[in-house]
């Protein structure tokens, strides 16, 4: 039989490969935030011939009009897409006629325009929306959970579970962003959020065998329980998987442009999903049970400050026992302190 | 036993009638819903309403152009709204969506418009109220006129000639008549005093561009008394024998403007004009001063009209002013091919999809796939009937669904198998099957359905069309989802196991 909670290790190995370059992009270089969050205008037009006009070329047009930044690509021949500082109708209307007389005809396939305050109130909805929905299901889970013993230890992992999906999915857009020039738009939000949702439906499912499991081999060690558990589901996991992989696929290869960076996002987020739910929410619950210091540690070193408090909290209040785990915490909270402190510190001699 | 049959088999009837129902409602050329069965009345046409994204459009985000410590008065918003509702009609938009947003935002969704730029500018000026003089010439409500806040700017009238008014003791002697057709005008007041009207020619008001400006006959230009800044506030009253009449009081300065020009004007029209189309005619029957004014029609006004006008004359500039804040225009061109290539891919999508089911579970796949069809079909009926605004993160949605609908399934069908595995027979394999996988289907879509709903309000806040139709797309996906995977092919299987047709486990892929 398969043993996943034994080689549960190495399947943390394998996230940390992935979630912490991502981690580090986004620290040196952010996210690449469309005109939704930033305010901004995206003008993309078509001309009737290909050939007429470089990018540079309506680059240095824009320029003429006061809108130095701005950004043109070429998404095929004759397509141009060019975000720009908020245009009013009346700018708007002038450039186009000057793109005209020098360019030739076009068509306009889209224009949008957003302003500053709307984008950036739409960035701290984001994040409110995103702290919202995992209140929400740390809530659903300790209640839907609330006939096991310690409920909030599901609720916990799941989240854990999460937070690495929403790393994976925000690191890599960071990454893309730095190497194709990705923009993180509302779409890339709705994604996000349908991850989060797809990643803990797949917790659930788990923790839900692992739930009738314990109830049934009561008495069993939680290793065997969890890694059972796993097995019986995992038919299943890979097989839901594969069907909603499948559509997406077709709508990758299929779809149209405009929606290609939102598929591919759900399609990343929905993998680690699976993958994060089989190898660390029911992994770490055992991890709980056996190695609760090994989380205290992760979450130190994740969040110093929080790892900070809890060194402190266990070295005045806490046992005899627990002394060491409060020296691990408060070794966590530095070395994560310096880490990051050291990336930001990298990240300010990138952008002087 | 017998019993449970027939119970299976009344789900299936009403399964197969719900099929049928959706599947006519999805037809592409359905006639609509017309039903005229004594007090039931429907008319409804049913079809698949597009997003903007997907058939081209214009949405605006219209913001209050005040300083943001202003607090913005809720019934001023909802008037405005109210105001460009009509500009927006007057566009002939078909489904013109226009609602608030918040306490100072205002979203207007175009879809189809031709000339994104026009629109905006259509309903986004600042509305204009004025007073016009239509001289002798009665105009219908509705009539587009030009008036000399045209071709002027707005310089008040200085009056050249200063009267002094006798005025006798009356503050509201104010009896313009509105007319519903132009022969009735009555005066409602008797006029007590006797007026001097000075002549005409003495009080004209001086607008330096009216003479040069020659009225062609077709388009007259109308000479603009005063405008909406004049007025301080309008009501709906009751007069003399409960009639529903509309009064108005003018500032200082309108006051003086208005009873100077009754006086010169008596037994001329005078007509109320938003945004350059005639609200009301009335006659002047004698001068008005104190700026106090009553509109009175034979026969009263009904209550709505009158509501209108007073809304219109209380708000007849937007009352509050409006800047765009933020625009989203989509040719027609790209919604037209993002619709062709999404469907094609939902197409291919659902292909794949219902052929590995078929391969990887065998019989029960086929089960899976029925029910899938069923899931579909519904969905899309749901989709028309509620009706959905579909987008292309909508379609996205609803493909997603599709397999998070067969998960459903799976997870039935690989408990049914385990079940079969541990030696159990069909019957109680099925009905374990399901009565094991429902929790883990009810906890996990949920949790799906929690984040649709935050995602839908966190769409609804910003007038994110996109966000708010994936949301409910993908909503209305998993719960549809949870109904066809528990009824329906429960309802299947029963009836394969109660028509004794399978004859080995090796079909449910054991």
């Amino acid at each position: 039989m398969l043993d996943i909670v034994g080689k549960r290790y190495w399947y943390y190995l394998i996230s940390a490969v992935v979630v912490v370059p991502g981690l580090i992009s986004l620290i040196l270089f952010g996210l690449h935030f469309s005109i939704d969050f930033t305010g901004g205008s995206m003008l993309e037009l078509q001309f009737h011939e290909s050939g007429v006009v470089e990018p540079a070329q309506l680059k240095e047009l824009f320029g003429e009009y006061g809108f130095a930044d701005t950004m043109v690509q070429s998404s095929t021949e004759n397509i141009f897409l060019i975000r720009s500082k908020v245009l009013d109708s009346e700018t708007k209307r002038q450039i186009e006629e000057d793109v005209q007389d020098r360019f030739g005809e076009f068509t306009e396939l889209r224009f949008e325009s957003v302003g500053p305050t709307v984008g950036g109130e739409v960035q701290q909805r984001a994040y409110l929306v995103v702290g919202m929905a995992a209140v929400a299901i740390l809530i659903y889970i300790s209640f839907a959970f609330r006939h096991v013993m310690n409920p909030v230890r599901y609720g916990a992992c799941a989240i854990i579970a999460m937070v690495h999906d929403i790393f994976v999915v925000v690191g890599l857009a960071s990454i893309f962003g730095v190497l194709f020039g990705w923009e993180v738009d509302a779409l890339f939000l709705t994604a996000l959020l349908t991850v989060i949702g797809f990643s803990v439906h797949d917790s659930i499912v788990v923790f839900d065998r692992i739930r009738e499991n314990s109830r049934r081999y009561a008495g069993q060690p939680i290793e065997d329980v969890v890694n059972h558990s796993i097995i019986q589901t995992l038919d299943r996991s890979i097989n839901t998987q594969l069907t909603v992989v499948f559509a997406l696929t077709a709508l990758l290869l299929f779809g149209g442009i405009t929606m290609r960076n939102f598929v591919w996002t759900l399609l990343i987020g929905i993998v680690s999903g699976t993958y994060s739910s089989i190898f660390n929410a029911s992994p770490l619950l055992v991890e709980w049970e056996r190695r609760p210091d090994l989380l205290l540690y992760a979450l130190s070193f994740v969040i110093p400050p929080a790892g900070l408090i809890i060194g402190l909290y266990l070295v005045f209040r806490g046992s005899d026992r627990s002394q060491p785990w409060a020296k691990g915490c408060l070794l966590a909270a530095v070395a994560g302190a310096v880490s990051i402190g050291g990336l930001l510190l990298l990240r300010g001699l990138l952008l002087s | 036993m017998f019993t449970e049959r027939r119970g299976t088999l009344a789900l299936l009837g009403c399964i197969i009638v719900l099929a049928l129902c959706a599947a006519w409602t999805d037809l592409p050329g359905n006639p609509g819903l017309h039903i005229h069965l004594g007090p039931i009345n429907v008319d409804r046409d049913i079809e698949l309403r597009r997003g903007l994204d997907l058939q081209g459009g214009l949405q605006v985000l219209l913001e209050a152009d005040l300083p943001p410590e202003q607090t913005v008065d809720p019934g001023a918003m909802e008037a405005t709204r109210a105001i460009i509702e009509q500009r927006v009609n007057s566009l002939g938009v078909s489904e013109p969506l226009i609602q608030l947003s918040g306490g100072r935002r205002i979203i207007v969704e175009l879809p189809g418009i031709e000339d994104p730029e026009q629109a905006i500018e259509t309903f986004g000026e600042t509305g204009l109220l004025e007073y016009i003089d239509a001289g002798l010439t009665f105009l219908p409500a509705g009539t587009i006129v030009k008036t000399t806040e045209d071709v002027a700017s707005p310089a008040p009238i200085t009056p050249t000639v200063t009267i002094t008014p006798t005025i006798p003791d009356v503050t509201t002697t104010a009896v313009p008549l509105a007319t519903a057709t132009s022969e009735t005008v009555t005066a409602t007041i008797t006029a007590t005093a006797t007026m001097i009207v000075t002549p005409s020619a003495v009080v004209t008001p001086t607008i330096p561009v009216t003479p040069t400006v020659p009225p062609t006959p077709e388009e007259p230009i109308y000479e603009t008394i005063m405008t909406g800044r004049h007025l301080k506030e309008a009501s709906m009253g009751f007069g003399q024998l409960g009639l529903i009449e509309i009064r108005f009081e003018l500032n200082d300065e309108g006051a003086a403007l208005f009873e100077q020009y009754t006086r010169a004007h008596v037994g001329q029209l005078m007509c109320i004009v938003l945004d350059k189309a005639v609200v009301s005619c009335a006659t002047i029957n004698e001068p008005i001063p104190g700026g106090a004014v009553r509109i009175t029609r034979e026969g009263g006004f009904p209550p709505e009209e009158a509501e209108s006008i007073v809304i219109r004359l209380r708000y007849g500039a937007l009352p509050i002013p409006l800047r765009v804040e933020t625009n989203r225009t989509v040719g027609p061109t790209l919604g037209e091919d993002s619709l062709q290539k999404s469907l094609i891919a939902g197409a291919i999508g659902m292909s794949v999809v219902v052929l590995y089911m078929l391969l990887y579970y065998r019989f029960p796949g086929l089960l899976a796939d029925g029910a899938l069809m069923i899931y579909a079909a519904v969905v899309l009926a749901l989709f028309k009937l509620i009706p959905v605004v579909l987008t292309l993160p909508g379609i996205a949605g609803f493909i997603l669904s599709v397999g998070m609908a067969v998960d459903a399934n799976i997870l039935i069908f690989e408990r049914m198998k385990e079940e079969l595995r541990a030696g159990k027979g069909l019957r109680l394999a099925v009905e374990q099957g399901f009565s094991r996988a429902w929790p883990s289907i009810r906890d996990s879509n949920i949790s799906t359905l929690i984040t649709c709903a935050i995602l839908f309000w966190f769409g609804s806040y910003f007038g994110a069309s996109v966000v708010k139709g994936f949301a409910l797309t993908l909503g209305i996906g998993v719960l549809v989802s949870m109904f066809t995977a528990i009824i329906v092919t429960r309802t299947f299987l029963r009836l394969i196991v109660d028509l004794d047709v399978v004859k080995h486990h090796r079909w449910f892929g054991v």
